[in-house]
């Protein structure tokens, strides 16, 4: 079996990953912080040591300003109804997934005025088509770093240096780069991070995160949800300081105990050798592909443009009999469709059949990625 | 030994003061909240009394956000 779905989640995870996870099962277990025993405190020690590894993953200087989540899509949802108010403008590209796209389009409904800025057929961005989107009412900026379906990284940087220039928040989901790409809160210009630890962090699903950057006042975000913390439990209201005000609720601890660990295991590695290996990866399954008639690439062709996800279509075949064929004569899982981004096919002319998507990761091999070409090559030779 | 106990807003803030002292070779011990000290849930830093200007300090500079200081009984 070849697992070419790492986009969506990433596996196999490191093996630390899954002792972490047995550890606190069988060793902690408790409610992390909320009683004060033994256990509850070993439990909330492996909550702020992850705080403080992620910190340094991202260059966040107060760890307390992570807050935890199930994942990005949740930190999106947070970062954009806690902040956007009816009459607020907001600037988004067109290459953004539905965890961005949706909790807009509803915004909109409810007076937030929205701007879409097309993207190139190949999901790349101009950035001065978003500078003149900026208006007197705009308040934030909001970008994928790199999109789901074609892998084509954003200007990021320079996004967040024009969104200071302007004095606009700007928000970035992360969630296909946390882990493979460098990002840096301070030198990025980022003010809200939105991170998930199931893919590139090799955390298990359930886990993500929000870094709200010092120039957002926490006490103006508004919580998606209010309940126990753990804090100032004699008052009825919810706690105003960070972490706990967007924290309510026993968090999942054991998954974040697998999130830590996989932090460590990017950290260690270093995320720039990762992005060595995954660009080397990705640059011979573009090579692989790229002659032949059949398949039509999608995506930047340089790999220095892009993160480790392919999208492409073979002539006369839909995505998904594409897909299922893969996997049924050659056991390979990808995935076909739209990927939750309606919005970025359209934008590279797939809407509504989609691509199929090849998403490696750092435990793909090269021996998977010659393989994943030789089936695709004799599917091709079997329908043609 | 006469300790004293700091108070926190917060677990995140009793976490990071009990890292940073130990950090510097103090001797600190995270224990629950006394009862008649507060009604919250959670825990506080207990430190030898002597230690305490020391403590309060460093944590004055790291940035860990406090809620008191009282002396045990």
């Amino acid at each position: 079996m070849i697992y070419l779905d790492n986009a969506a989640t990433s596996w196999p995870k490191p093996p630390e990953v899954k002792e972490a996870m047995v550890r606190f099962m069988e060793e902690i277990g408790a409610n992390p912080g909320r009683s004060g025993h033994l256990l509850s405190i070993e439990a909330a020690r492996i909550i702020y040591e992850t705080r403080e590894t992620l910190s340094t993953l991202f260059n966040v200087k107060d760890p307390s300003r992570i807050v935890f989540t199930q994942n990005a899509t949740e930190s999106i949802n947070l970062a954009l109804k806690g902040l956007l108010r009816p009459g607020d403008h907001v600037i988004t590209s067109s290459m953004e997934h539905n965890s961005v796209m949706r909790p807009l389009r509803d915004l909109e409904k409810k007076g937030v005025e929205l701007s879409v800025v097309p993207c190139s057929p190949k999901g790349e961005l101009d950035l001065r088509d978003i500078e003149k989107k900026i208006q007197s009412r705009t308040r934030m900026i909001v970008l994928n770093h790199a999109s789901n379906v074609t892998g084509t990284l954003l200007p990021v940087r320079e996004a967040g240096r024009m969104a200071r220039e302007h004095d606009l928040l700007f928000l970035v989901d992360a969630a296909q780069t946390a882990g493979a790409y460098p990002i840096d809160m301070e030198s990025d210009g980022i003010d809200l991070l939105a991170f998930t630890g199931h893919k590139s962090l090799y955390g298990p699903q359930g886990t993500g995160g929000l870094v709200i950057g010092e120039r957002i006042h926490e006490k103006e975000m508004i919580p998606l949800k209010q309940g126990g913390t753990g804090s100032r439990s004699e008052f009825e209201e919810q706690p105003d300081f960070l972490p706990d005000r967007f924290e309510s609720g026993t968090p999942n601890a054991v998954g974040i105990a697998g999130l830590l660990a996989g932090v460590r295991f990017v950290l260690k590695r270093g995320v720039e050798p990762i992005r060595r290996n995954e660009s080397h990866l990705i640059e011979k399954l573009i090579e692989g592909f790229k002659d032949i008639p059949q398949i039509t690439l999608y995506g930047p062709g340089e790999v220095k443009d892009r993160i480790a996800t392919l999208s492409f279509n073979i002539e006369h075949l839909s995505p998904s009999e594409v897909a299922s064929l893969l996997e049924e004569e050659f056991g390979i899982l990808c995935r076909p469709g739209l990927h939750c981004a309606p919005s970025a096919h359209r934008t590279i002319g797939t809407f509504p059949k989609g691509t199929v998507r090849f998403s490696l990761s750092y435990f793909t091999s090269d021996g998977e990625v010659k393989q994943s070409i030789v089936a695709v090559r004799h599917l091709l030779h079997q329908k043609g | 030994m006469v300790y004293g106990v700091i108070l926190f807003p917060s677990t995140y803030f009793a976490l990071r003061a009990e890292k940073k002292s130990k950090e510097k070779g103090l001797s600190v011990r995270l224990i629950p909240v006394p009862r008649h000290l507060s009604s919250d849930c959670g825990v506080c830093l207990r430190i030898p009394w002597e230690e305490m200007e020391a403590i309060h300090s460093l944590l004055k500079e790291e940035k860990v956000k406090m809620e008191g200081i009282h002396l045990l009984e």
